[in-house]
């Protein structure tokens, strides 16, 4: 029960304490990080992390970052990170209309590749927001 | 000699005058607060992200296939210079002594004979610079629509800097800006960006063997075009707070000034109404002795 969490946006320090473990969505798959984890550092896809702290556990977006784990803790970089409950799902939609736009206007190739797995990320997260919002 | 009603008229004037510059004064202080706030907001993540990436690098280090963002083209010959200034004037010599410090780097390399490219963000600095480097400007952003300074904005200057970067249109950028140090002192900083220089002096922290996923290149690939908006970020940021503290103190110094001359007008005005009174009893007297 001693992990130390730092989450960050460009924007502000969003959380900073400690925690029992963190589940992150990385760019290779999810997993979980808990006190004494090896080193280690990871791009982030655009997914949904959840913190357990106190047991309770809290849930967050995050479009895309970076993560960090070293002897003094995790530190998150993330381009956005909002609350589930909080977030605004009109971001999510506004992006997946952009990127397949522009998926519609690439050739085939590695630029597209590269789209379309973006592209799947993004719907992911809005299914999994639109699963929650349900229940 | 300006007639009495001409005076007053004048007097009015600049009580008008220093009331749009108290209120000038108490809007730029209440949003240089809020500037603050958000550039100090920022600070953490800006100062992770220069740990996280100086330790990758470090450990990147003379390998081979390092990406050219991180170690250079190899050559110093194209320089982009990227000058963010405000969108309005009224601050000061905030705008012009980011300008002039752009001007010497601009004619320093020029001696040099290095070909440099301008990236203007912010109008002032672009309707300044134009004067002497039209030539050299090759794209310019204002952000005079922005009512609140977001991730996105620098984003989009990045992209379109590692983008420049990458069709091989430069080697360097450098990056100005106004450092915020305190409401009376905002300190014009260039700081290089591509390559990113890191602070030499903090010693590496102790380097445990990380594991990369995916791998480092790939990591350093997605990390440093966000390095790139984050200090472009940083600099928005740390220049929106600049301006408003400059604007500050020079809408105080304004208002202390039309202080100034209401007082002088004032004397004058005194002086001149019992000059012309003397001057009237005068007349009158000396008419009634004439009798």
């Amino acid at each position: 029960m001693a992990l130390h969490f730092e989450l960050v946006s460009p924007e502000k320090l969003v959380f900073s304490g400690e925690v029992t473990q963190v589940d992150l969505p990385g760019a290779e798959g999810d997993f979980g990080v808990l006190e004494g984890h090896a080193p280690l550092v990871t791009t982030l896809r655009p997914g949904i992390m959840t913190v357990y702290a106190g047991g309770n556990a809290q849930r967050i977006v995050v479009l895309g970052g970076f993560a960090e784990v070293s002897d003094k803790g995790l530190t998150v970089l993330a381009d956005t990170a909002d609350a589930v409950k909080d977030f605004d799902r009109a971001v999510i939609a506004a992006r997946i209309a952009e990127l397949e736009q522009q998926a519609t206007k690439l050739e085939q190739g590695n630029e597209l590749d590269k789209i379309i797995t973006r592209l799947d990320h993004f719907k992911e997260v809005d299914r999994h927001l639109t699963g929650t919002a349900a229940h | 000699m300006a007639s009495l009603k001409d005076m007053r008229v004048r007097i009015a004037a600049t009580k008008a005058t220093q009331k749009i510059t108290k209120a000038m004064q108490m809007v730029a202080a209440s949003k240089l607060r809020r500037a603050q706030a958000a550039a100090e907001a920022a600070r953490p993540y800006a100062e992770r992200m220069d740990i996280a990436l100086g330790n990758i690098a470090s450990g990147m280090a003379g390998a081979e296939g390092a990406p050219k963002l991180l170690t250079g083209t190899g050559s110093d010959k194209v320089h982009l210079l990227i000058v963010a200034t405000g969108e309005r004037g009224l601050a000061g010599a905030f705008n012009s002594s980011i300008v002039r410090l752009a001007r010497e780097h601009i004619s320093r390399l020029q001696s040099e004979g290095k070909t440099v490219k301008i990236l203007t963000v912010g109008k002032k600095g672009y309707e300044q610079l134009r004067r002497n480097f039209e030539k050299l400007i090759v794209d310019r952003t204002e952000l005079r629509g922005v009512r609140t300074l977001g991730y996105v904005n620098a984003s989009q200057i990045a992209e379109k800097v590692t983008a420049m970067f990458e069709k091989g249109e430069f080697d360097v950028a450098t990056l100005f800006y106004a450092q915020f140090k305190s409401v009376i002192s905002q300190v014009p900083t260039a700081q290089q960006i591509i390559p990113p220089k890191f602070d030499a002096s903090k010693p590496a922290a102790a380097l445990a063997p990380y594991e990369y996923e995916p791998e480092e290149e790939e990591i350093l690939g997605d990390l440093l075009p966000r390095y790139v908006a984050t200090q472009i970020f940083r600099a928005l940021l740390e220049n929106n707070a600049s301006f408003y503290g400059a604007q500050m103190s020079a809408m105080d110094n304004a208002t202390r000034n039309a202080g100034d001359m209401i007082r002088k007008q004032t004397i004058t005005y005194n002086r001149t109404r019992q000059a012309m009174i003397t001057k009237e009893l005068i007349e009158i007297i000396s008419g009634a002795e004439a009798l």
